[in-house]
């Protein structure tokens, strides 16, 4: 096999002791690379030649060999990679030892070998990836994970946290038997500062709830998203989740002030600060923030909670063209600023999707089909004063021309029926049969040649779905077909990583890598910074054990 | 042909609904407000009726404090052609309502007026068949279709009672109350929003209008429904049965 043998390269370079022994070897895998049609970058090249510091190069050399080579792979199997990992032989099995000292250390109740609850656990939420794990734990302290991760690392088995399981990447689901940690009976709120609007809470709080919590007391989450009813904070804080309010209040990275985890030996590492300001060392917490995971379990989080404004105006809008689109969002900004709170858009062909697929959802603009549909809410404190100025910024744009019709909701009913349509996408998609998404940051001016492209690719075999959150520059754009085929997925990838990485775009704005896009990682980051990522991961997990397959590529997780 | 509508602004329909702390009533400080649905529904109907040809002009009537104003707007938005604002600052009951109404009607001459069948903040259902009473017109409420004719000068109504329909023919002028089924409102879109503000709302007081706003009515006391306790999980059938027999007293 010839992919055999460059790996088989890779591990005689990397045994090799004397400088001659090294140069033989690396002249030899410059053939195998040859061969198998993978370019080394002039970087690699040099610093073979040169060959200083030749151990971090080979990492570097065999995580894009063997990334590479699972790419081939991958495109055969519709983005499912359970398909062609396989489960790394250093982790052991679980026994009946262990759920034993579960019990003990739990409780019977939070020990669950229940299949019908392991089948939806090992389950994810699109039922595209599905795990086989036998056991879930539901711990209801942070001592009780830190004592479950201490058992698993010294045992070396392997983990997956969950929350809500509402991801789209594969990310909380078992890849084979890891043992689910779910964290939904870290349910509680600790406090609420009335002053600060600083929030602290346990992981497993679901975040409608700390949404209507926080109600009660003048305050809302910086985020919200359509999964609200059933995702977790920890979960949101694990992945970055951005959602539809990310334009006014900024990502997690900035409204979380402080976090509690806990990594693979068992360590409770304290974070959990509450204040704005504190510039005393390196900031650990972001890298629990969108780590999916992978670094250590999230257990508590303090984040930052603006006042709830009573103001709320929306606004569902017709454009003809993107350009259109664009335009108004530059225009939104500026004349809006200081209460813009959303900026949404949606194609005709989603519009259409959710007219034919979602019961009760009703076109705001029957009278005809537009080409694109734009929402723009405003948050502000004065209802008068702001829906004045909302509305004279639309009565101007149309004047413009920029929108071509438009309703603004008179109540809250019609409120949610128009985030129903937005919102209410990826359902429809669901119930249209088979769907690749893909969830990408790209130059808010070149967005939208991506889906013309993809129409023009994809013919008649699938319908291209675009919509997303414009004034974050994030589309979603989904290729919905009838059913999954092979054939459709390679039309798709990696064309459409290709592309975006060519406009230096990102491959997962918000959704996360998780197993989906753990070997796409290079389209959007450079070698260099994988491997430092690499580092910090043998860092804080050396057996691998947190959320394994995922997030890195394998190639890097599969060399100690 | 005229058509009278009466819009009511109240507490937005998907607001949680808090009491004041004095028990004097609801909150409304701070609190959306927005045109009650089952008025915007008695809208609806009227527009659509002028679109058909049967009635030349849909007037929208509103009475309260001055931000009444704005739920006139969308009203006009919506597709009224005018607007009378009936300035009151404090609270009006049905009764009150009525006899305002019935002041208008003699200075507007309309053939037909639609109200919502009840407001949802107070859940009077009271004030259309108060106006029908002063007037001396018939009346026809919970309408879930209605058809005129313009010739004969009759409203024909479907009304949903229990266990079936029923349907009466009025003689206009005719009070029609609306209900659920009857239509569904149309969105205020941003060319009619645009038209709206060249619209006329006219404004008038109690005291302009002749009519005493005293009321018979006298509020004691506004109080939350008890929460509902949380649930219990029982262990066993057993447990179950006993907590229905000895606790709940049901078996």
């Amino acid at each position: 096999m010839v992919e055999g043998g460059a790996l088989g390269q890779v591990n005689r370079l990397r045994e090799a002791s004397g400088e001659i022994e090294w140069s033989e070897a690396a002249l030899e895998l410059t053939r195998h690379m040859s061969k198998t049609n993978i370019r080394l970058s002039d970087y690699f090249s040099t610093q073979l030649h040169t060959h200083r510091n030749y151990s971090l190069i080979i990492d570097q050399i065999s995580v894009l060999i063997i990334s590479s080579l699972l790419q081939c792979n991958f495109r055969r199997c519709f983005g499912s990679a359970a398909t062609v990992i396989e489960r790394n032989t250093s982790f052991s099995t679980l026994n009946s030892d262990d759920v034993s000292y579960f019990k003990e250390l739990l409780g019977e109740k939070s020990v669950v070998e229940d299949e019908d609850v392991l089948l939806t656990a090992n389950t994810d939420w699109m039922r595209k990836y599905k795990g086989s794990s036998k056991l879930l734990l539901q711990p209801k302290t942070t001592h009780e994970v830190s004592q479950i991760l201490k058992y698993c690392n010294s045992r070396c088995l392997p983990v997956v946290p969950q929350g809500g399981n509402t991801g789209l990447v594969g990310g909380s689901v078992p890849v084979f038997d890891e043992v689910i940690i779910n964290m939904g009976s870290m349910n509680n709120i600790i406090s609420l500062d009335k002053v600060s609007g600083i929030l602290v809470c346990e992981a497993g709080c679901i975040l409608e709830n700390l949404i209507s919590f926080l109600d009660n007391h003048g305050f809302i989450m910086p985020l919200d998203l359509g999964a609200k009813g059933s995702c977790q904070i920890g979960g949101n804080v694990s992945t970055n989740a951005g959602g539809l309010r990310l334009v006014r209040y900024g990502s997690l990275h900035g409204t979380v002030l402080g976090l509690e985890a806990v990594l693979a030996n068992g360590d409770v590492i304290d974070m959990l600060g509450t204040l704005r300001k504190d510039n005393t060392g390196y900031d650990l917490k972001h890298l629990f923030i969108g780590s999916e995971g992978s670094l250590g379990i999230v257990t508590k989080v303090s984040i930052l909670t603006p006042p709830k404004l009573s103001s709320v105006n929306l606004a569902f809008l017709a454009c003809e063209d993107y350009f259109s689109c664009q335009k108004l969002l530059v225009e939104a900004k500026r004349r809006l600023g200081d209460i813009l709170s959303a900026f949404e858009f949606l194609d005709n062909q989603s519009m259409d999707l959710v007219l034919n697929h979602l019961e009760g959802a009703r076109n705001p603009l029957p009278s005809s089909m537009h080409n694109f549909y734009v929402l723009i809410e405003t948050t502000g404190s004065d209802e008068s004063y702001d829906k004045e100025k909302l509305e004279a910024f639309l009565l101007s744009s149309m004047e413009g021309g920029l929108i071509s019709d438009g309703v603004l909701a008179q109540d809250i009913n019609q409120a949610s029926s128009f985030w129903r349509i937005r919102e209410g996408v990826p359902e429809a998609l669901m119930k249209a049969g088979a769907v690749y998404k893909y969830d990408l940051s790209i130059p808010v001016e070149k967005m939208y040649d991506l889906v013309d492209e993809m129409r023009i690719r994809m013919g008649q075999t699938a319908k291209v779905i675009a919509y997303g959150h414009l004034g974050d520059s994030n589309l979603h754009l989904n290729i919905s077909a009838p059913q999954y085929d092979d054939k459709i997925l390679a039309q798709i990838e990696p064309y459409v990583y290709e592309w975006t990485s060519e406009h230096k775009g990102s491959i997962s704005a918000e959704h996360g890598l998780g197993l989906m896009k753990a070997n796409k990682i290079f389209y959007s980051k450079s070698p260099e910074t994988v491997q430092v990522m690499g580092s910090i991961k043998k860092l804080l997990d050396p057996n691998g054990i947190l959320n394994p397959y995922k997030v890195l590529p394998q190639s890097l997780s599969s060399y100690h | 042909m005229k058509i009278i509508v009466a819009i009511k602004r109240v507490v937005d329909y998907a607001v949680k609904i808090r009491v004041k702390p004095d028990k004097t009533g609801v909150e409304t400080n701070n609190v959306k407000m927005s045109m009650n649905p089952f008025c915007e529904i008695a809208l609806e109907e009227a527009l659509k009726i002028r679109e058909a040809g049967l009635a030349s002009e849909v007037v929208a009537v509103s009475m309260g404090p001055l931000q009444c104003v704005d739920t006139l707007r969308t009203g006009l938005a919506m597709g009224a052609d005018r607007g009378i604002h009936v300035e009151a600052t404090t609270g009006l009951c049905p009764l009150n309502v009525a006899k305002i109404f019935k002041r208008l009607v003699e200075l507007e001459n309309p053939g037909l007026i639609f109200l919502g069948k009840q407001a949802i903040d107070d859940d009077c259902n009271q004030t259309g068949q108060m106006v029908a009473g002063l007037l001396r017109w018939p009346q026809a409420t919970f309408a879930s279709k209605v058809v005129l004719d313009k010739e004969k000068q009759v409203a024909t109504v479907e009304r949903e009672v229990d266990g079936g329909l029923e349907t009466l023919s009025l003689d206009l002028p005719a009070v029609i109350t609306t209900d659920l089924r009857l239509n569904q409102p149309r969105y205020a879109t941003l060319p009619n929003i645009m038209k709206a503000k060249s619209k006329v709302i006219k404004k008038y007081t109690p005291q302009e209008l002749d009519v005493d706003i005293r009321s018979d009515l006298e509020v004691v006391q506004v109080t939350e429904p008890p929460k509902r306790k949380a649930g219990v999980i029982v262990s066993s059938v057993d447990e179950l049965i006993d907590k229905l027999q000895n606790e709940a007293h049901v078996i």
